[in-house]
């Protein structure tokens, strides 16, 4: 049992990665690693409603009809979220000025979802909940990595501190400005998968198809 | 469990779920709302202390806007202030009781405390605009009135950025600037954050000789050798266009159809 439950909380850090083996979540992980200060937030977020959407789910799991099992989901998943919003709002305002729509936008994101529908609806509660406290770990993992490197090397700063001090501000250092666009975090998730699958390659998928060879054109 | 799939038992998960859920998420609305809304308070008091220079460290923000701060309101078409004499409407009246509750904004959207602007006039991109602008007025310590604060808000590249503009009595030096709300681009438009951006701004001037608005952001940097340089501050890299949407709403609000009534007022009968 103990084991069970160190792979059910640990395995989707590295083993099975919401991100970056399940390539879910990616939206959330683009918009808000820009500083840390938010990803944390995030993380903490979405944390919170994966465990707790998966623990409610469960628990309700043996009365809910199939035909509205998703609409079920999604107003439990929502619901949490408003509450997790509202609690930012009044306890963190200045943060959840920056996270805006994105902790709204929690409703969307597909490891919740797929959590549920995947983890939830099929085992008890605490394991349930342990799995979207596990998901959540895996999610804050890839996006705490990305935060580093993005405000380290995007503005010079890590929370909001200075580490490399930039021209801007009278140092030495040049950010590199790309890396505060969203579009930098594709490249950082991209090499990020190539060195866990180098590392670990049974997450390599296996190819759905192959190319065919060079084949010299054909005599006309 | 297929007993689960009947039409009954599905509406009866439903509305169950339903009532669970809305009476959760009203709770938690409900009972946070009293500091959110407080928090929402402090945080423009804070910006509107910023843009004056007057946070002081270990001193409570709400502390200090009670000492040197006194919030007024400005008719804008007039420049005068809204006093018991010219105060007609139950608004007004209410307003006048309790200007801090004033909100600008929602009078902004309300018909009778609101103005369609045309769309040559509408230089910020504002659509709609507040008859009544709140004005904040700064004293030292010794109580006479140092720093005129207004409020300001036009489109940038994304938003619509609001921000506090303060000025020295003469209606004509700026104090400070600064945005507390935008959805400005981080590390490029959002640099309208950066301290050292915002410390370009005190002690331009916003008027010309013949009393025209001209302070406006330019391309690059500002050469202080250069005519006119005190009305000119450095653009924002790389957000040209927010740094014109900081220029227009600058010269809206300062112009005729912002506070230009009010600051000419100012200049000639002191605040």
């Amino acid at each position: 049992m103990a084991s069970e439950t160190k792979k059910v909380l640990f395995g989707p850090v590295l083993d099975n990665n919401p991100i970056a083996l399940q390539i879910l979540g990616i939206c959330s992980a683009l918009a808000v690693t820009s500083n840390l200060n938010t990803t944390v937030t995030m993380c903490i977020a979405l944390t919170t409603v994966t465990a707790f959407s998966n623990f409610f789910i469960s628990c309700i799991r043996k009365q809910i009809p199939s035909s509205i099992r998703i609409i079920v989901q999604m107003a439990i998943i929502a619901s949490l979220v408003i509450v997790v919003d509202q609690f930012l709002k009044a306890y963190a305002y200045s943060i959840s000025k920056q996270l805006s729509v994105f902790v709204g936008l929690i409703i969307t994101n597909c490891i919740v979802m797929g959590r549920a529908e995947a983890f939830a609806m099929k085992n008890p509660p605490i394991p349930s909940f342990l799995d979207g406290i596990g998901n959540g770990l895996g999610y804050s993992a890839v996006l705490l990595s990305l935060g580093v490197v993005r405000e380290l090397f995007g503005a010079g700063k890590l929370f909001g501190i200075e580490i490399l001090p930039t021209v801007n501000d009278g140092g030495w250092y040049v950010p590199n400005g790309l890396l505060l666009l969203p579009p930098s975090a594709f490249f950082l998730i991209g090499l990020l998968i190539w060195a866990l699958r180098s590392a670990k390659p049974e997450q390599v998928e296996k190819a759905e198809f192959q190319m065919a060879p060079q084949s010299k054109a054909l005599a006309h | 469990m297929s007993s689960n799939d009947s039409t009954g038992k599905t509406l009866l998960v439903a509305s169950l779920l339903c009532i669970v859920c809305s009476i959760v998420v009203s709770t938690a609305a409900v009972a946070l709302k009293g500091e959110q809304v407080k928090n929402k308070l402090l945080d423009k008091n804070k910006n509107i202390l910023a843009a004056a220079g007057m946070l002081e460290e270990g001193k409570s923000v709400q502390e200090i806007f009670k000492q040197r701060l006194e919030v007024k309101l400005v008719n804008l078409d007039t420049g005068e202030y809204l006093t018991e004499e010219n105060a007609t409407e139950d608004w007004q009246k209410a307003a006048l009781k309790n200007p801090v509750a004033y909100d600008q904004r929602k009078a902004a959207k309300t018909s009778g405390q609101n103005e369609i602007l045309d769309g040559a006039i509408d230089t910020a991109s504002i659509k709609r605009q507040a008859k009544y602008a709140t004005v904040y007025l700064a004293k030292n310590k010794s109580g006479e009135v140092e720093t005129i604060i207004l409020p300001v808000h036009g489109y940038g590249l994304w938003s619509t950025l609001y921000g506090f503009l303060a000025l020295k009595t003469d209606a004509n030096t700026i104090v400070g600037l600064g945005f507390y709300e935008h959805g400005e681009t981080p590390g490029l438009g959002g640099e309208v954050d950066n301290p050292k951006w915002k410390s370009l701004w005190p002690g331009k001037e916003v008027f010309d000789d013949e009393g025209n608005v001209d302070i406006r952001l330019i391309k690059g940097s500002v050469d202080s050798s250069t005519a006119n340089a005190e009305h000119k501050v450095d653009g924002l890299a790389g957000a040209t266009l927010t740094s014109n949407g900081v220029t227009n709403l600058l010269q809206f609000w300062l112009g005729k159809n912002g506070f230009g009534p009010y600051l000419e007022k100012v200049k000639e009968q002191g605040v």
